[in-house]
């Protein structure tokens, strides 16, 4: 199986994504922002968290233009599986692949702690391997990660279950508090929690590895 | 030629950003202060010629946000 992790100046979180899909078993590439195209073969590819180009006009904006998202695009539109955590569900939101924007904090803090999450269905690719339902730990650390959605919107993420994880106790004012959301066609994930950084016991907790192991045993079906 | 592009928050949402300016200001004895409303300003130095229907262009790929920001074009 293999993972491309995509890095732009100023991600921060790139290794850590790398290192969470190794542990699950995936061969993982490295692929810089200016490249043109993605490596042949990938069975999946991660946008990490950090503060891409600074955050510079709006977070995510700048990254979701850069060369690399736009075979990023295409590769999600012929069916491939992506995932953003933290600063790349900003980057998939501005690429249009997932729907809503993440703004400002409601609380206007950045906000750093483990975070407890509901699993809000196991029937996707990133998690199979949860039971819905479930609660899971794992870390937030954002400034920006008040997911914004107006009320058609959300009444359509959650009747067509694409509702991934919502917090428990919401903490940056998400909208229905929603913390993770899926594609239409499910294989798209985006979410500002990190579930990279509980993937070993050293971590506090290793209630994230799930989502890796989820995507293993799809990819071992296909 | 320049071209100035203001960008803002759609009516309807929330700015929490405005409220806590708005907050401060009465904090600091301004009031009758009803709300704060902040966006931005962007600048461009444009070869001659260009039409303001790039300017749009570039505000739709880029500059703006339109699921949720507004804009408008001062061209000069």
């Amino acid at each position: 199986m293999k993972a491309a992790v995509i890095v732009f100046p100023g991600s921060n979180c790139d290794r850590d994504l790398a290192e969470g899909f190794r542990q699950a078993g995936f061969e993982v590439s490295m692929v810089w922002h200016k490249d043109t195209d993605l490596p042949k073969g990938m069975d999946v590819i991660g946008i990490p968290g950090g503060f891409s180009f600074g955050d510079y006009l709006r977070c995510g904006a700048i990254a979701a233009q850069s060369p690399i998202c736009r075979a990023v695009v295409d590769y999600a539109h012929k069916g491939g599986h992506v995932l953003g955590f933290c600063n790349g569900f900003q980057v998939l939101c501005e690429t249009g692949l997932l729907p809503g924007v993440l703004m400002r904090n409601a609380g206007l803090k950045f906000v750093c702690r483990q975070q407890a999450l509901r699993v809000e269905t196991a029937d996707s690719p990133f998690t199979n391997a949860y039971s819905k339902g479930s609660e899971i730990m794992v870390p937030i650390a954002h400034h920006d990660g008040n997911f914004s959605a107006d009320a058609d919107l959300v009444k359509r993420l959650r009747g067509e279950d694409r509702v991934a994880f919502s917090y428990v106790d919401n903490p940056n004012g998400s909208t229905g508090d929603i913390a993770g959301i899926l594609s239409e066609n499910r294989r798209v994930l985006g979410m500002m929690p990190h579930p990279e950084r509980a993937c070993e016991p050293t971590h506090g907790g290793t209630d994230g590895q799930g989502v890796f192991k989820s995507l293993t045993e799809v990819l071992a079906l296909a | 030629m320049k071209a100035r592009v203001h960008i803002m928050l759609k009516n309807g949402v929330l700015d929490p950003q405005g409220e806590a300016v708005r907050h401060a200001l009465g904090t600091l004895g301004f009031s009758g202060v009803n709300g704060v409303r902040q966006g931005k300003v962007i600048e461009l130095d444009l070869a001659d010629g260009t039409t303001e229907a790039t300017v749009k262009d570039m505000c739709e790929k880029l500059l703006a946000n339109t699921v949720i920001e507004s804009y408008t074009i001062e061209m000069s």
